[in-house]
């Protein structure tokens, strides 16, 4: 277990931070970038292609770099630490990677290279209204007709689904079982409304009426387990961006209190207030160790250990993350609930992430259901 | 220990003894004076196997507090004189740092030691001993220089326990327990070779030994075999419902959070040890404290909750039906609200953070 980066592993952290920070480093920069449909910047998105950036996770007969998840998380931090919108985690490590888990070596080579050269965006179509956070599908059903198979059902919320040039979509099998379909989104029987969410990104309603698709992968196969485990590296991956959205925070707080005056001295005059900057901070290093732990089991690849580390490693994510949060609106006062500044949307973007694959309470009945089958956990098992 | 009774001083002298004989009561020692020159996360993987086995640590005011300080500070005849029997627990040293008007604020203390030919002589009273009534000799903070700023007149002397004028008074705790004493000096007389390090050196040596405690600061090792047990516990403890307490869902969930929260703990207590370079601390250290002796806390109030009812009965003898563990719980619980308070309280950790990491 080492919890220190590598030479090339700062290298990369540098790249990305300079070329996210060139964006936006001033927070206004990014609150145009949301402005305006796809709701990010599309010549950022090809500058993060050019860097290779796009194509990290990917195997490099499919047109990857073939980089590991510690490679990943620094990615997710970097962005986290602007909010910077552009969709690496929906396209590039949820949908990029249900294809890389899933698809045969054609299709891998085909999409996931055109993915990583920002020549298209994918979109995952997982969640239906009335459910909740899981692996499997139900209201969107596949049907075959002979080799041919269509989708009919609603998905919503899709990330990113009106922009997306290909969905990956989760549909209930015929005999039972959840499969994985590609579908272009121009064939017939598919609709799209896309809206804004409330963090500035993107989202849509996306309905299939008998709309053609192409099985990912073996046609009829039950790929419930790797959409379980893609999905927990993407939770791990989601807790590398909200940790970075979390230092940042705790950073614009510390400088707000030591440059802010009332009743003629500054903040930080007063004890109530640094301590709870304080404990802001035991909030965050917390955080800090879980996540880079977790990061860490992906890298040793035991698909339950995986799935345990990212149930934990969101627990405190999300305690951690609504914590320094709320109380970095409360320290900052009024400015924090202006659209104008950037911490009220930091916290906005933190309950995004809190809520895209299961919240803390969600793993914590997770959690509840194996605690008695344990003695004391041991990190160094995993 | 495992069963959380409290034990007897020949126990934990027994302990230390069978360590020592391993060569593995002092390992962070410099190998001249005994040890093993171990690294920080060395001697963190040690102290969490002897936490989660459950046996007694060496006695920290020996192993981690004034042995350190003499192997660093004292002269060749201190050196010579003490650490053998410190690291043997052949002496039992307790600590004379805090008193009735100097808690957090460390430097305000006033026992006196005043210069009489070859000797000092010390007057003034010390509090909060912890396991003082076994105490041999005591490294006492003192003040020998009361017309200066005042950090820059303490001084640290070596003062036997049973010299005329000392007296050791217990003081009985929230858990019934004599734990902690008050500690009188009336004209006890110190040889002046007692004295350790330079004249008025006393609060760098002071600064020296608390800060030695980044490693150790946080009970993991043992807070999680407590919560193992109290788990294992829950598993067989009847609901009175036909179910045991571990079938609440409230119940599991506190466990699962509790357990969360204490992983998240020893991980920061790996990187703040594997990464303190040249002796400064990794800046997430003081977290170490302020989170491990909250959880702590929080499992032994789940140990309470779960004895229920029987948690009353802390008088209760052999004879009880009710469960030992249940029996011992309150009082254990009560006790602990120490953990928050000793060491820099909590609030002084707090302030640490703010000022030193985050500049506040």
């Amino acid at each position: 277990m080492d919890f220190t980066y590598d030479d090339e592993q700062e290298a990369l952290r540098d790249a990305v931070r300079g070329l996210v920070g060139k964006a936006y480093h001033d927070y206004e920069q990014r609150r145009q970038a949301v402005k305006e449909d796809p709701g990010f910047s599309e010549q950022q998105w090809a500058r993060l292609a050019e860097m290779g950036v796009l194509g990290l996770p990917f195997a490099e007969e499919d047109g990857g770099v073939g980089a590991g998840p510690t490679e990943i998380g620094i990615v997710c931090q970097e962005l986290g630490r602007t909010i910077a919108p552009e969709p690496f985690l929906a396209s590039v490590v949820l949908a990029g990677g249900l294809v890389s888990a899933a698809g045969t070596p054609e299709q891998r080579a085909e999409v996931l290279g055109a993915l990583a050269a920002g020549e298209r965006l994918l979109a995952f179509a997982h969640d239906e209204p009335g459910r909740r956070w899981g692996a499997s599908a139900e209201q969107v059903t596949a049907s075959a007709d002979g080799d041919s198979w269509s989708l009919t059902g609603v998905k919503e919320p899709v990330p990113h689904g009106a922009r997306a040039d290909l969905l990956v979509v989760s549909a209930a099998l015929p005999e039972g079982g959840t499969g994985l379909f590609l579908v272009q989104p121009d064939a017939d029987g598919v609709t799209r409304e896309g809206y804004a969410t409330y963090d500035g990104g993107r989202a849509a309603k996306v309905a299939f009426d008998g709309a053609a698709a192409t099985p990912l992968g073996e046609a009829g196969l039950d790929v419930t387990a790797s959409i379980a485990t893609v999905q927990d590296i993407t939770r791990v991956m989601a807790g590398n961006q909200a940790l970075g959205a979390m230092q940042t925070l705790l950073k614009a707080t510390t400088d707000y209190l030591k440059t802010r005056k009332q009743f003629g001295v500054t903040l930080n005059t007063f004890q109530a207030l640094n301590f709870r900057a304080a404990d802001m901070y035991t909030s965050l290093e917390l955080t800090h160790s879980l996540v880079a732990w977790a990061t860490m089991v992906i890298a040793a690849g035991d698909p339950d250990e995986v799935a345990e580390a990212a149930a934990r490693a969101s627990l405190q994510v999300s305690r951690g993350g609504r914590h320094v949060g709320q109380e970095a609106i409360q320290l900052h006062g009024g400015i924090a609930m202006t659209a104008e500044y950037s911490v009220g949307m930091f916290v906005a973007h933190l309950t995004a992430l809190d809520h895209l694959l299961g919240d803390g309470n969600h793993q914590v009945r997770v959690l509840s259901t194996k605690v008695a089958d344990y003695d004391a956990l041991d990190p160094l098992d995993v | 220990m495992i069963e959380g009774r409290e034990l007897t001083k020949e126990q934990i002298v027994e302990a230390q003894q069978t360590l020592n004989a391993a060569g593995l009561a002092v390992p962070h020692w410099p190998e001249e004076y005994g040890g093993r020159g171990w690294t920080d996360l060395q001697r963190h993987i040690w102290l969490e196997e002897l936490q989660r086995a459950g046996v007694p640590t060496p006695l920290a005011f020996n192993a981690s507090m004034i042995g350190p300080v003499i192997a660093h500070f004292g002269t060749e005849e201190q050196k010579k004189e003490f650490l053998p029997k410190t690291a043997n627990l052949d002496i039992w040293w307790s600590q004379g740092f805090s008193e009735p008007d100097a808690g957090s604020d460390l430097a305000s203390l006033r026992t006196t030691a005043v210069k009489d030919g070859d000797d000092w002589v010390v007057n003034g009273q010390k509090a909060w001993t912890t396991l003082g009534q076994f105490g041999d000799w005591i490294f006492t903070l003192v003040r020998t220089d009361p017309d200066v700023k005042k950090q820059a007149g303490i001084s640290m002397l070596l003062i036997d326990m049973t010299s005329p004028g000392l007296e050791v008074r217990p003081v009985q705790l929230i858990d019934g327990s004599y734990e902690v004493n008050e500690v009188w000096f009336d004209d006890v007389r110190v040889p002046a070779d007692n004295l350790v390090g330079e004249l008025n050196g006393g609060w760098t040596i002071a600064k020296f030994l608390l800060g030695n405690e980044r490693v150790g600061v946080a009970p993991v090792g043992s807070t999680k075999r407590i919560l193992a047990r109290a788990k294992d516990l829950a598993k067989e403890t009847s609901d009175g419902e036909g179910g045991t307490l571990l079938d609440d869902p409230l119940v599991r969930a506190r466990i699962v959070e509790l357990e969360n929260e204490l992983l998240a703990l020893e991980l920061t207590a790996l990187r703040v040890v594997a990464h303190s370079a040249d002796g400064e601390p990794h800046p997430a250290s003081s977290v170490l404290k302020l989170k491990g002796t909250e959880l702590q806390q929080a499992v032994s109030e789940l140990m309470v909750d779960l004895a229920g009812p029987a948690s009353v009965a802390s008088g209760a003898g052999d004879a009880s039906d009710l469960a030992e563990w249940a029996r011992i719980s309150t009082p254990t619980y009560l006790n602990l609200r120490k953990a928050s308070i000793y060491g820099g309280s909590n609030e002084i950790q707090r302030q640490i953070i703010s000022r030193t990491i985050l500049g506040l």
